[in-house]
């Protein structure tokens, strides 16, 4: 083979260059894997097209979350800066200019989002603050020489950014490379009294509120600093801080005690500190999954276990937006990749436009939907005939039914967010806060079966006026702002309520006061007593019943109830849900959240499972002596503790696999046979070394040591 | 044996004094015609119970009955014969209670109390004295009461059991002892083979991870047999042979196999699309990945520019990869550092959106790559919109290597691809395999490498060996010193100054052929370290040459 050698570990191919210049367009890779089916390069531009709406809508939220945290930031530097600087007179007998502005940022334990949640932050300050703004990682910095160093470089780097034509002047100051705080401060006198008068006219909205704008320092991971370069920089700096105006932002993952317990009093003292928690990442969570899926902006959905997958990889593995992102990516990616039918998967009259085009073939694979069969079966039977025989009335069917799913999809969403506004707030959450779960259980099943939903509908009949008043408020809001034209009576019939409820203020004193009162206790026996006792309780439970109150508040209940019974329907109940919904959760699984260890594993321990040989079938166990040689051979190795003697080991071996080959091996001698097999033993010694199951040790002659624990 | 001799009168008799009446009473309550003999049977093991716990006989009114009858025998003198009778009659009785016992040294102590009766010579005796307190300490750990740890228990006791039959092996009461020994087999040989499967079905009943971690590696001692490999004569093998052999083996399960591949040669175009829309992939799963990945090379990439890294190769390192892809880039010179050169790559990457890089890692987890500034380094490779890389990894743990960080920076997705290919390539250079393998290679360029050198020098290197083989079986050899080394290759004529041989070190030394040490005394110590085996198997070879 051309790519091993004894002597070397890389291998470049380089083809020549004319042939390199006809590279496969992505879109081949497209449709030539499965089955050549029609409308890939249709079903990769909308893959495409969709996908960059989502991602772009990604950022949008995160540049609006962040806004807040954002805005206070920078409130906070020119604030602490133009303290800095009005004084910068008599900046000598000011005390508290020795203290650094610093900004605490808490960004939570998702370090992979840090990098993006910076990145724009760096980004702000530059176009809003400074031009001066340098973030360094922990990695970059082992010690005070390299901690300068980056500082410098980043800083003129800047400098560049902001003006090409000093380039020259850049380069040379780059060349002397005696990185102190003393050059840094010099270089940025020089810097900012040299470019004060000629400063672009951009820039000029700050640089006229400041004459000299502030140095940003953004350290990306302070946990991860050395303590030392830490507090080193902290004392220099403040030393240098009326000549080389310094702000540090400390990105912090964990908890903000965490400064105190990198830096001695001493050192912190010389900074100002000030705390800003960013947006927790389950809020963000919750805002992406509600812009990006629980809207008909975005034809493609996901299915219930598709979206249980994604959020249980985010709560328990790393709680990454980005890699929810991700993931998110990955299933639309499998959906327009392998459903044909995803070429649907887009905005309703784009599809209906396509449904023309379709071919005869993707006809067909609409007739072999599931749901779409288990409709045309529900039919009358010329209606069954029409759509199994004729593609006209078929595509006419689709297109229909394609508006259908928009209009339940609309419907949908509207409910789901009403019936989350009575939910969201119940004791214990029987349908969870927040509203992916309860999303989630409306994908699963018919909600209404459920005794979560029943336990619901009970507290619902529990809850006071004000309580159910404001509910009733919110869900009026949600359906005000939609404009779907069948649920327009039901915000109507919320007002109604509404009013109904404001209208039970006045009528309800003189209700509850009539009647009972008027039957007095008259002078009986005990019989005859008891008997009206009984009589009057039972009159006092039915009246009780009876309240106005109660009666309107059933009434809400049970239209709360009959919206989602009518509108909350799981999605496979509805044809032609397969073009949207991407269900394949088993290959997300697969390939976002993998068990190598166990693949492996069961690789060894049951090969059965890989080659689907009957020789191979063995009850639980127990391993047939024809596996593979290193299932027999890691098989074996299960049964010792933590040393295993390799004699021992190849004679079970041998034993095992003699047994196999008695039945055909004859021709050879016995000693070639054993000679073969003593190879074959090493060989998947070897192997399970590789693997890592075993490694050899000195503890004992001829013996290795079991790395894995736990028998067969 | 007289001082238990007279504790146990001692006790006898207070047994009588606290008791005779009561004694009386229950020999009348209790004497029935059937039961005498079974009484009598049992009168042996009951002795040795008031001998041991004198506490008892207030609790157990039928082994004061037998006490009583029991001391007249003792004092009588054909206690043989009694003891003979008994156990003829009731042999199957007796064997029964010796292995329901919950304390097995009741054997040794019934021995003792026979030999005390049969009146056997002293030296039998001490033995049983150092005997009988190892049973006792065991007895200390072991509460008696816990019957389900009796086979392990009298399996460790074995040795004291099995000591003591032997003893009696000259004794005349050859009944009982073959009836003991048959015992003490029985008991001995069921815990050797099933001691491990009883530990086991404990084990499973608590089955937790934790505890059978700590229980595999609580006791330092493990028992393995003691056997080695040198007396098995086909042991050893050299790659060559190991290759031929294997070859003649016929690989099962072909069709299958193929079936397999064939699944995972269609998702090659799935994993052109996904690599190019910003995904990497990494292939898990049983078997070497290597050929499949060779074929995704063969028929995917002929038109792109890729690099092929085989991490399996022992000297491979970041650094060779990083030189790699500068030589895609057609850059000459050299760069400072590993980073320095990590960022021109970036930057060249980032400039030109045009270039695009396949990078296909065999075994991202080996030795050499798996650690963290090699992953780190990769992973920013990776994270580089037109790099795209497609790696494999076979180590049980090699997940480990990636913290979130490093995760992200790669962008996984993961494909499993169990192909249960031999790991050929992989295993093939010399690190990797087993001991036994070792060999070949060093000897092989051992001789090359002496071929090219001058006469002189190899007698040099001769000299060298011999003395260390001269002292191989000195535990403390540190190495010959330089100074002694230099006067024995003056009487040889092989060099004539001290430089001379400095000259032929230093080429040594470029070869990996001998190593120097400083030692205390700041002497230099010449060694070679290469193993024994081979430095024989050299000089053999040398002499049949010339």
């Amino acid at each position: 083979m051309a790519t091993s050698s004894v002597s070397k570990g890389c291998f470049v191919f380089k083809p020549n260059f004319k042939k390199r210049k006809i590279s496969v367009p992505i879109e081949d890779y497209f449709n030539k894997g499965k089955n050549a089916s029609e409308d890939s390069k249709l079903r990769f531009e909308t893959y495409q097209l969709i996908w960059q709406q989502m991602k772009s809508e990604t950022e949008r939220l995160q540049e609006e979350l962040n806004k807040n945290l954002f805005d206070s930031l920078i409130e906070f530097l020119q604030t602490s800066h133009s303290g800095l600087w009005k004084n910068s007179e008599d900046w000598s007998c000011e005390i508290k200019l020795r203290e650094i502005p610093t900004a605490a940022l808490i960004l939570g334990v998702n370090v992979t989002d840090h990098d993006l949640t910076l990145r724009s932050l760096t980004e702000v300050l530059q176009n809003n603050v400074t031009p001066y703004v340098v973030s360094l990682q922990a990695k970059d910095c082992p010690d005070m020489k390299h901690f300068l160093q980056k500082l410098v470089s980043q800083l003129m780097d800047c400098k560049v950014d902001v003006q090409s034509k000093e380039k020259e002047s850049v380069q040379v100051i780059q060349k002397n490379v005696h990185y102190s705080m003393d050059s840094l401060s010099a270089w940025y006198m020089s810097v900012t009294q040299k470019t004060d008068p000629k400063m672009p006219r951009k820039k000029r909205t700050f640089s006229s509120q400041w004459q000299s704008p502030p140095v940003v320092l953004i350290l990306k991971d302070m946990e991860s600093f050395t303590t030392k370069v830490l507090q080193d920089f902290i004392i220099i700096s403040s030393q240098h801080l009326h000549e080389f105006p310094l702000i540090l932002i400390f990105g912090i993952a964990t908890s903000p005690v965490v400064i105190h317990r990198l830096l001695p009093h001493a050192v912190s003292s010389l900074l100002c500190i000030e705390l800003f928690q960013s947006l927790s990442c389950k809020e963000h969570l919750t805002t992406v999954l509600d812009k990006l899926l629980l809207t008909t902006q975005f034809p493609f959905k996901l299915s219930e276990k598709v979206l249980q997958i994604l959020t249980n990889i985010f709560l328990y593995h790393d709680f990454s937006i980005q890699n929810f992102i991700k993931g998110l990516q990955l299933s639309l990616l499998e959906h327009f990749y392998s459903q044909p039918l995803s070429v649907l998967c887009c905005n309703l009259p784009e599809a209906k436009r396509r449904t023309h085009f379709l071919s005869a073939n993707q006809c067909e694979n609409i007739r072999r939907l599931p749901s779409f069969r288990r409709y045309v079966e529900k039919q009358s039977s010329q209606k069954q005939v029409a759509l199994l025989t004729s593609d006209r009335s078929l595509k006419e069917e689709t297109q229909s039914l394609l508006e259908n799913l928009h209009v339940y999809h609309t419907n949908y969403f509207l409910v789901l967010r009403c019936l989350h506004q009575f939910t969201s707030s119940l004791p214990k959450y029987p349908l969870g806060r927040q509203i992916r779960e309860l999303y989630c259980m409306c994908l699963e099943k018919n909600i209404w079966d459920s005794e979560e939903y029943a336990s619901v509908l009970q507290l619902l009949r529990l809850l006071a006026k004000d309580e159910l008043m404001a509910m009733l408020q919110n869900c009026f809001k949600v359906f005000q702002s939609s404009s779907a034209k069948e649920l327009g009576n039901t915000a109507k019939k919320i007002e109604e309520f509404l009013a109904q409820f404001q209208s039970l203020d006045e009528t309800k004193e003189e209700e509850d006061t009539s009647q009972l009162q008027s039957k007095g206790l008259q002078k009986t026996d005990l019989y005859h007593l008891q008997k009206s006792l009984l009589e009057m309780k039972e009159l006092r439970s039915t009246s009780k019943r009876q309240t106005k109150f109660e009666v309107l508040r059933e009434q809400v209940v049970s239209f709360v109830d009959s919206l989602v019974r009518e509108y909350l329907l799981p999605p496979d109940t509805q044809p032609l849900h397969e073009t949207l919904y991407f269900s394949s959760a088993h290959t997300l699984r697969q390939h976002l959240n993998a068990a190598p260890r166990i693949a492996l594993h069961t690789a060894l321990n049951n090969p059965y499972y890989y080659l689907k040989n009957e020789a191979l079938r063995s009850e639980e166990g127990c391993i047939p002596n024809v596996a593979p040689d290193i299932c027999i051979a890691y098989k074996l190795h299960l049964e010792c503790s933590r040393l295993i003697n390799l004699v021992d080991w190849s004679e079970a071996f041998a034993t095992v696999v003699t047994a196999a080959e008695k039945m055909d091996a004859n021709s050879v001698t016995s000693e070639e046979r054993n000679e073969v097999i003593h190879a074959r033993f090493i060989r998947a010694v070897s192997e399970l070394e590789l693997l890592g199951f075993i490694k050899p040790t000195k503890q004992k002659t001829d013996h290795v040591a079991r790395l894995t624990w736990g028998g067969c | 044996m007289t001082s238990t001799l007279e504790l146990k009168e001692d006790k006898m008799l207070k047994v009588q004094f606290v008791g005779d009446d009561d004694v009386l009473n229950h020999i009348l309550d209790r004497e029935g015609g059937p039961k005498v003999k079974k009484e009598r049977a049992q009168l042996l093991l009951n002795t040795q119970k008031i001998i041991k716990k004198p506490e008892n006989e207030l609790e157990e009114d039928d082994q004061e009955v037998l006490k009583d009858q029991n001391y007249v025998e003792v004092l009588g003198q054909d206690v043989q014969e009694s003891l003979k009778n008994g156990s003829a009659t009731d042999g199957g009785n007796k064997v029964y209670p010796f292995q329901n016992r919950k304390h097995p040294e009741k054997m040794a102590k019934l021995g003792h109390s026979a030999s005390d009766k049969s009146q056997l010579k002293n030296n039998d005796k001490s033995e049983f004295l150092s005997t009988a307190p190892r049973g006792l300490r065991k007895r200390l750990i072991v509460p008696r009461s816990h019957s389900d740890s009796e086979s392990e228990y009298s399996a460790s006791n074995s040795e004291d059991d099995e000591g003591v039959a032997q003893e009696y092996e000259e004794d005349t009461n050859e009944d009982i002892l073959s009836q003991k020994i048959q015992a003490q087999n029985r008991v001995v040989s069921a815990p050797v083979c099933k001691g491990t499967p009883s530990k086991k079905m404990k084990r499973k009943k608590t089955s937790h991870l934790v505890e059978e971690y700590f229980e595999a590696h609580s006791s330092s001692k493990v028992l393995t047999s003691d056997r080695t490999l040198q007396k098995l004569k086909r042991a050893k093998l050299d790659q060559q042979t190991l290759h031929n052999l294997l070859s003649k083996v016929s690989p099962s399960f072909s069709a299958e196999l193929k079936q397999l591949n064939q699944q995972h040669e269609q998702l090659f175009h799935k994993w052109m699309l996904q690599l190019h829309l910003g995904f990497n992939i990494v292939l898990y799963g049983l078997g070497s990945k290597r050929d499949l990945l060779e074929r995704f090379r063969t028929t995917m990439l002929q038109d792109c520019i890729h690099i092929v890294i085989n991490g399996f190769f022992p000297g491979i390192s970041v650094k060779s990869i990083l030189n790699s892809v500068t030589e895609v880039l057609d850059h000459m010179g050299t760069f400072r550092s590993v980073l320095d050169q990590l960022e021109w790559i970036t930057n060249k990457f980032k400039e030109d959106s045009s270039l695009e890089l396949f990078l296909l890692i065999h075994n991202l987890d080996s030795q050499m790559l798996r650690g963290d500034k090699s992953q780190q380094i990769i992973g920013q490779l990776s994270s580089l919109r037109n790099i795209y890389l497609i790696a494999s990894i076979d180590h049980l743990n090699a997940p480990l290597m990636w913290d979130h960080a490093k995760q992200s920076l790669y962008n996984w997705l993961w494909y499993e691809t169990t192909t249960y290919s031999h790991y050929t390539e992989e295993t093939s250079y010399e690190n990797s395999l087993l001991v036994k393998q070792s060999g070949s290679l060093p000897l092989s360029s051992l001789i090359h490498v002496l071929r090219s050198l001058t006469p002189n020098a190899r007698g040099i290197f001769r000299l060298l060996i011999k003395y260390q083989l001269d002292n191989q079986d000195n535990p403390s050899y540190t190495g010959l010193c330089f100074q002694d080394f230099y006067q024995q290759c003056r009487e040889a004529f092989l060099v004539n100054s001290d430089l001379t041989l400095r000259a032929q070190l230093t080429e040594f030394r470029d070869h990996k052929l001998i190593r120097t040490k400083k030692g205390t005394d700041g002497v230099e110590y010449l060694l070679i370290p290469v193993d024994n085996g081979i430095l024989t198997d050299f000089l053999e070879k040398e002499e049949e040459e010339s």
